[in-house]
């Protein structure tokens, strides 16, 4: 009699944490989405908001100078094909990573630009992670401060969104986590007395205060699957840049901040 | 040339308080810290920072291992006069960079 009495409560228990938590992961819906700014301190949020304080405005002041550098055999600059950033690079951001049809699929920002330097400048690319990278995708990143992310909507990357999503939503790593327990169930609580945040990627590259440096979406990717203690990927590997993709469509609408600062 | 950002008022009155800014790009690598073979990485860092108005010194810092990268310093004086503001930065290695911003006081 006594067990049945337990075996019924615990039931009952169990229906109850059902109903208030479900076990399948939601995403968070449109009107409850925040940047990651707005988790961060005053004064974390007073840097980024002044340029004069944010050292992310550093990467663009190194950005225009590479932009205007002439290079590789062809001689030519950025610039020499799509002259002044300011018109040309506007909102180009705001919708990668997109699709290249040559390769048959998605590249990021950063890709492109090493596309570019490969296909029109015949010059050798630029290391990932690296300050003359960093600097010059910042410089294009920032073209589109301001101006909502507006994903490329078309056929040919819905798969490859997909595999991103799935990436997202995939138990892995010896903690057998996914991306969405903390960053969709769990984004409104501290981890380490960190913010954990809705993964929304509309700062890159961004001026990190614990890297003291410029990094890109995939340096922070990369740091959360090392932290979830999965097997990681290499910079530029398609996994990540389906996993940019989703992150960006998550984000459709909400305004690039680039060069955003985070703690 | 590494970039460097400084930020004076344009403008201002005679007698007003007003707030400079300098951010300088640097690494501020400490000295202390290995290489994943167990190399030390040498010490890179900014030793001095220095504003004169007009040829005359009205800040001075000295910096240590401690600064994280891309030091940013701001600090306030007293508008008396239109002029020019001179910044230099002195550090390892033979590093030197100079910047400067106009002030015109009413």
């Amino acid at each position: 009699m006594k067990v049945a009495a337990t075996i019924v409560m615990a039931s009952l228990l169990l229906a109850a944490g059902v109903a208030l938590r479900p076990l399948i992961a939601t995403e968070i819906p449109s009107a409850e989405r925040r940047s990651g700014y707005t988790f961060m301190a005053p004064d974390t949020k007073a840097m980024q908001d002044d340029d004069t304080t944010n050292p992310g405005m550093l990467g663009v002041l190194d950005g225009e100078a590479l932009w205007n550098r002439k290079g590789g055999s062809a001689g030519k600059s950025c610039a020499d094909c799509h002259d002044d950033a300011r018109v040309s690079m506007k909102g180009v951001a705001a919708r990668y990573p997109a699709f290249d049809k040559a390769l048959a699929r998605p590249v990021n920002l950063e890709q492109r630009i090493n596309l570019c330097r490969a296909r029109h400048q015949e010059a050798e690319p630029l290391a990932y992670e690296k300050h003359d990278l960093l600097a010059l995708t910042t410089y294009v990143a920032e073209q589109s401060r301001g101006m909502p992310i507006t994903p490329d909507t078309g056929p040919e990357l819905q798969p490859f969104i997909a595999k991103g999503r799935d990436f997202f939503m995939h138990r892995q790593g010896q903690l057998n986590l996914a991306c969405t327990n903390c960053h969709d169930d769990n984004w409104d609580k501290h981890l380490a007395g960190s913010a954990v945040t809705q993964a929304i990627p509309n700062g890159y590259p961004i001026y990190r205060l614990e890297w003291q440096s410029l990094g890109s979406l995939q340096r922070r990717l990369r740091n959360c699957i090392t932290g979830m203690r999965a097997q990681n990927y290499d910079f530029g590997t398609p996994e990540l840049v389906e996993l940019e993709l989703y992150l960006m469509s998550r984000a459709r609408g909400m305004p690039i901040e680039t060069p955003a600062v985070r703690p | 040339m590494a970039a460097a950002l400084v930020n004076v008022p344009k403008k201002a009155k005679n007698g007003d308080v007003i707030e400079i800014k300098a951010l300088m790009s640097h690494v501020m690598e400490t000295g202390y810290r290995r290489t994943t073979s167990g190399t030390l990485i040498p010490r890179d860092i900014i030793t001095s920072f220095t504003c004169r108005f007009e040829g005359e010194e009205v800040f001075r810092a000295d910096l240590f291992p401690g600064t994280a990268a891309n030091p940013f310093i701001s600090f306030f004086t007293v508008a008396t006069k239109s002029g020019k503001f001179d910044f230099e930065w002195i550090g390892d290695n033979g590093f030197s960079e100079t910047g400067s911003a106009s002030i015109t006081v009413e």
